[in-house]
């Protein structure tokens, strides 16, 4: 038997001046639901068992013939006695991050602003407008149950918001994103250097950024091309700027514009890269933001979009009722609606060629990994560092 | 290091915008779980302290409070261990989810019945 998994110790998180200050105690609690976090993927192995040895044989015992759609299964599983136990831990434990993350840099909400604003002084590459409003799908919900979402402003210049999320991503996903939880945008950059090494792109768009941690990875491997983030939330990009000068990449220019309505001209941009970030957004304005991308993409250019797999008549029943339990329990209410749009027909309705849409499976590139042979795991739906990415080029 | 200006431990415990679920039946099960999930928790963090004042202590004879807070560990063992004792303190505590778990795999009789069918043996 291979040696148990275990997640990495918090503090193998890389340091930068914008990670907030930890005591002894607080990294402990963070050790403690990353740990906490794993168990529970294995207490879900018991939401299989329970569907197949007694929901799934009580409703066809019931109704004379098995489920039919996974909101069926939803209803049945909710009555289901593990479920509930497991369903209780699992939104307890996401609350009692938020809780850990929250409590320790609010505390020093005041001193991060300041080392932000000491980075950010100046400089050209961070742009922000007072006028630009988070768009309403993000008002309605605080996805991931984040409290006051990526925009609240708790003081004046805050960066809280992303300090939390900074050092708490690491807990959810316990480590598997690498030391600056950048495995997605390792992974992707890493892809389009050795599958397309002739593409040279000279200005890059990265939407819905937040705190940039996904786009660092491929500004530093475009070293020579100008690379634009955007996002809605004022503490994200204050903070991913300041993170961003002192990490010593200094070709991202961070701006705060809305990713339906932006200000960049047409056939602007050789590619235009979302990351985790098209599930956060909403039912119609998911159409309206790949218009804009079709519009700002140059002919010859690419768009990629790093997702969860969508939902598929080969994927069962319980595995996308399963799948769903984050977009109601841990608010991120558009994945399941969005799982149910074919992503070719997205990027056709928005004027790509249908022969031109392609879809790829990556997986993160995790810079803690030590390359030692793991205990097989399950699988912990929705938390997975594999991905989904889908696209096209512009033609 | 504290701010005055901003109310932390109040603002850390804030809730989400949405209606927040409750899984069981008795929403009042649900509230004693999350008391004892955080004091479950509390504990792993104190634990956790006892563990680096034990291991400095044995080092050096003598411990600081700044040592303490500066203290990570400093093996990949040690960081090993320590995983270790979350990953076996959180099965102990959740022992009756696996026993169910253990239950639904191998469905065993009561005891009631066991005594009725050893009365026949």
């Amino acid at each position: 038997m291979a040696a148990k998994n275990l997640p990495p110790v918090w503090n193998k998180m890389a340091k930068h001046a914008m990670l907030p200050e930890t005591t002894h105690d607080e990294r402990a609690r963070y050790n403690f639901l990353a740990s906490l976090n794993k168990h529970l993927a294995h207490v879900s192995q018991g939401n299989q068992m329970a569907f197949d040895k007694r929901v799934e044989p009580d409703f066809k015992k019931d109704h004379g013939r098995g489920f039919t759609t996974r909101e069926e299964v939803k209803e049945a599983m909710k009555k289901d006695p593990h479920y509930q136990a497991w369903s209780a831990l699992r939104r307890c434990t996401m609350e009692m991050r938020q809780q850990a993350g929250r409590s320790l840099v609010l505390r020093q909400a005041e001193d991060l602003k300041e080392k932000a604003e000491s980075l950010n002084k100046g400089k050209k590459t961070l742009i922000l407008d007072k006028e630009c409003q988070p768009p309403p799908y993000l008002l309605a919900v605080d996805n991931h149950l984040m409290p006051g979402s990526y925009h609240t402003e708790v003081i004046e210049g805050d960066v809280s918001a992303a300090a939390n999320y900074d050092s708490g991503v690491f807990v959810t996903t316990a480590g598997l994103l690498g030391k600056f939880n950048d495995g997605g945008g390792k992974a992707i950059s890493h892809w389009m250097k050795t599958t397309h090494s002739e593409f040279k792109p000279k200005r890059i768009l990265d939407i819905g950024c937040g705190m940039g941690h996904n786009v660092l990875p491929i500004a530093m491997a475009y070293p020579e091309a100008e690379i634009i983030a955007i996002d809605t939330g004022a503490p994200m990009l204050r903070y991913g700027h300041a993170r961003a000068m002192d990490l010593g990449i200094k070709n991202v220019t961070f701006m705060q514009v809305e990713a339906s309505q932006t200000p960049f001209e047409d056939e602007s941009f050789d590619w235009i890269q979302t990351t985790m970030f098209l599930h956060e957004t909403g039912g119609k304005s998911i159409y309206k933001i790949m218009e804009e991308i079709y519009r700002m993409l140059k002919p010859g250019g690419i768009t990629l979009h790093i997702e969860q797999p969508q939902y598929t008549d080969e994927m069962s029943l319980f595995e996308q009722f399963i799948r769903d339990w984050d977009a109601y329990y841990n608010s991120e209410p558009f994945w399941s609606k969005m799982h149910d749009i074919m992503p070719d027909e997205l990027m056709t309705k928005s004027g790509f060629n249908k022969e031109d849409f392609m879809q790829i499976g990556v997986k993160a590139i995790n810079d803690l990994d030590d390359g030692k042979t793991k205990a097989d795991e399950p699988e912990d739906h929705g938390r997975s560092p594999v991905w989904n990415v889908f696209g096209a080029w512009k033609h | 290091m504290q701010n005055s200006s901003v109310d932390y431990i109040k603002l850390a415990s804030n809730k989400a915008k949405g209606k927040r679920p409750y899984f069981f039946e008795d929403p009042a099960v649900e509230r004693v779980l999350n008391i004892t999930m955080a004091i479950a928790g509390e504990l792993a963090v104190a634990r956790e302290r006892i563990d680096t004042l034990e291991r400095l202590l044995e080092k050096k004879g003598i411990v600081s409070r700044e040592e303490i807070e500066h203290y990570v560990p400093d093996s990949a063992i040690i960081e090993e261990e320590r995983q270790l004792w979350h990953s076996e303190y959180i099965s102990r505590v959740l022992r009756i989810i696996q026993q169910e778990m253990e239950e639904l795999q191998n469905p065993d009789k009561t005891v009631e019945e066991i005594a009725e069918d050893i009365n026949k043996m």
